[in-house]
């Protein structure tokens, strides 16, 4: 499955969540769908998913969609257990797989072909779990996905398609950041 | 938790108390055996906070950053060796990010009667200068009288959008 042709898809079920993205998949989701409730400085070291509870935990009312790495997953592996145990509702957590750390290089993360995301998110205790392979299987079960009560993971078996540009110095700046706190006041 | 009778010790409800009085909704936590006893147990019964047990303490530095965009008050309470682990999500997120992460850091291994910087323990002595190093902001509460600054220091982390570390050298009780 093609990441770019998967968030596309995704854009179309995207409305007022709060989406926490990393790495590649960032830079292509800004690409496919700019918008200020994009919540891009996650520092690095795999953090994303623990952004995504701290937003999900302070915004009750609020969906918050983490989009995140395989490699960015494996640096933070207790932040499962740890988001199983808060158990935020609100938290959809997708896992982009191509089993490489692409930006850095595009060399093999441990265990690559290996490693099951999916049961270790059902050993820490997510409430639902979903692994999606087929772009066309996807689009159809994708809604039924997001109404499934968080915390919720999909794992997305995905190659590389068209790779919009790394703005990193967007991502890391004052200005990004308070576009969303702007838009999350707003929201 | 042995304590020595000459020694004045912070008050874990004077600390809970500024807390509250700061706003503080959420703790976030690794177990610490500083504050174990004087802090975290109480916290974990007291309905006023909201607590989040994380598995390691980084994830609690993105936790409480990503809570300050809707103003959510929190406070990471861990041990030494839990900052020390953190230091490159505190540099990325407090310091590069400017977001509001207010930490309070138990010191294992160091002794009630001593300075930090006097301490047998390297891991003890290197933290005050790690922390300055860093250009983070810090307070040492180990007196009765020093948990009156809590409040105001919070007050300000949040008003200045900047990070904040009490250094907790003896064991509130």
């Amino acid at each position: 499955m093609r990441r770019d042709l998967a968030l596309k898809v995704l854009k179309q079920h995207v409305t007022n969540e709060l989406v926490v993205a990393v790495y590649q998949t960032l830079f292509d989701w800004l690409a496919i769908n700019p918008r200020d409730l994009n919540y891009v400085a996650t520092g690095a070291m795999g953090q994303a998913s623990s952004h995504g509870l701290g937003l999900a935990l302070a915004n009750p009312k609020k969906q918050v969609l983490v989009f995140d790495g395989d490699g960015s997953v494996l640096m933070n592996l207790g932040s499962l257990v740890t988001i199983a145990n808060a158990a935020p509702d609100n938290l959809h957590h997708f896992i982009f797989e191509n089993g490489v750390y692409e930006v850095n290089g595009a060399h093999p993360i441990p265990g690559q072909h290996i490693v099951d995301f999916g049961a270790m998110a059902k050993a820490a205790g997510y409430r639902t779990v979903s692994v999606f392979s087929n772009l066309k299987t996807f689009e159809l079960e994708v809604a039924e996905f997001l109404k499934q009560p968080g915390p919720a993971m999909a794992v997305m078996k995905i190659e590389a398609g068209e790779s919009f540009p790394r703005n990193y110095d967007y991502i890391h700046s004052a200005l990004a950041r308070e576009k969303f706190r702007q838009a999350l006041q707003k929201s | 938790m042995n304590l020595n009778k000459d020694i004045k010790y912070p008050s874990g409800q004077a600390i809970m108390d500024a807390l509250k009085k700061a706003h503080i909704q959420f703790i976030v936590s690794v177990p610490d055996i500083i504050t174990s006893d004087g802090l975290l147990w109480p916290i974990s019964k007291d309905p006023e906070f909201k607590l989040v047990r994380v598995c390691k303490e980084d994830e609690g530095v993105s936790i409480c950053g990503a809570m300050s965009y809707n103003k959510t008050r929190a406070l990471l309470l861990m041990q030494q060796t839990g900052l020390m682990d953190s230091l490159n999500a505190i540099r990325a997120i407090g310091i590069d990010y400017q977001l509001p992460v207010c930490m309070m850091v138990g010191l294992q291994g160091k002794e009630p009667h001593k300075l930090s910087s006097e301490s047998s323990s390297y891991g003890v002595r290197i933290i005050q200068p790690v922390l300055e190093a860093m250009q983070i902001p810090y307070r040492v509460i180990e007196s009765p009288e020093d948990v009156q600054h809590i409040t105001a220091d919070i007050e300000t982390a949040y008003q200045t959008s900047s990070t904040f570390v009490f250094i907790i050298g003896r064991a509130p009780v």
